[in-house]
């Protein structure tokens, strides 16, 4: 594999850092759980890594700042273009749902080493994304995870008792749909296809891309219309 | 990732998660450990990340599958749907028939 390769299997384990991290005494699921205060044990690892990996010439400073370029060039926006051109090309819905990486592909967008899977959310099913082992995001198609979705208070919490987190971003289901929680443990990155929002009728890709946020691809929220 | 060739389960077929606690570099979550669910896709077959975790090669490549389990089947005190799931990847070699 090349070292090179950006999307190298991204299980960015971050192992349990439990060195001098806050607990902050109030519970908004918007905030960072862990909050660190110089360089921790692990930080001062990666760094030592990296700097063997570059002395004995496995990678280039050069492979390191390219990928960082490259992950910079990733954002929600991306994800929110393949939802806007789901709900408006049937044909592409199907492939999408079918192999999510090679549907991803034709809009350019590489999954590197792990794979796609396109989850449907409909009035009667409702999916929501995790990574309970480390944090596993689908990086190219939607950038860097936000810090919550990292923080061991969602990761925990989230497999155990879903519902009750969503309620905490303003997202209620009734017990009438049927909510999957997906734990992107392994090979696998997992993207919320959202529900098309009433009152979009007629609205182009552009338009509906617009309002495809990131929390509504991880499954937290709903799209809406106005 | 490739395909699977001989594939020992499939969709639909019920599996129990083994209840094993081995050393090492596991992707099996402790809350999914002993539990039954269903085959709900093949994903592929992968490296395997037990091997790949030390340096090894990951050879031959293990079939990945994706495991529905009731969320009520894992936290008996579950609040929700009784249709709620929970679905993971479980490679082959932790899994049994149910």
């Amino acid at each position: 594999m090349a070292t090179t390769d950006p999307h190298a299997h991204d299980h960015d384990h971050d192992h349990p850092h439990d060195h001098g991290h806050h607990h902050h005494g109030h519970n908004h699921p918007h905030d960072p759980i862990e909050v660190s205060e110089g360089a921790s044990e692990y930080e001062i690892m990666v760094h030592a890594i990296k700097e063997l990996l570059i002395e004995k010439g496995v990678i280039t400073g050069e492979d390191i700042r390219k990928t960082l370029e490259f992950m910079d060039t990733r954002t929600p926006a991306l994800g929110a273009k393949v939802v806007a051109r789901a709900w408006t090309d049937p044909e592409f819905k199907k492939r999408l749902l079918a192999n999510g990486t090679s549907a991803v592909a034709e809009m350019g967008i590489p999954m590197g080493d792990a794979e796609l899977i396109v989850v449907e959310n409909s009035k009667d099913v409702h999916n929501i994304i995790v990574c309970t082992l480390c944090s596993c995001y689908p990086r190219t198609v939607l950038g860097l995870p936000p810090d919550w979705y990292k923080s061991r208070n969602y990761r925990s919490r989230v497999v155990v008792e879903p519902r009750a987190v969503l309620k905490e971003f303003g997202t209620e289901l009734p017990d009438s749909v049927t909510l999957r929680t997906h734990d992107s443990n392994a090979d696998m990155r997992y993207l919320v296809l959202p529900e098309r929002p009433a009152g979009t009728e007629g609205w182009s890709q552009e338009q509906l891309a617009a309002i495809v946020t990131r929390d509504c691809m991880v499954g937290v929220a709903f799209p809406k219309a106005g | 990732m490739s395909e699977v060739a001989n594939a020992k389960f499939a969709p639909g077929d019920n599996v129990r998660i083994a209840t094993a606690n081995p050393p090492g570099h596991r992707r099996v979550p402790t809350y999914a450990r002993g539990r039954v669910g269903t085959i709900e896709r093949i994903c592929g077959a992968f490296p395997n990340p037990e091997e790949l975790a030390y340096g090894f090669d990951g050879l031959p490549k293990r079939p990945l599958y994706r495991v529905r389990i009731r969320q009520t089947d894992i936290w008996p005190d579950y609040k929700g749907s009784d249709k709620d799931v929970l679905e993971l990847e479980i490679y082959e070699h932790w899994l049994e028939k149910a």
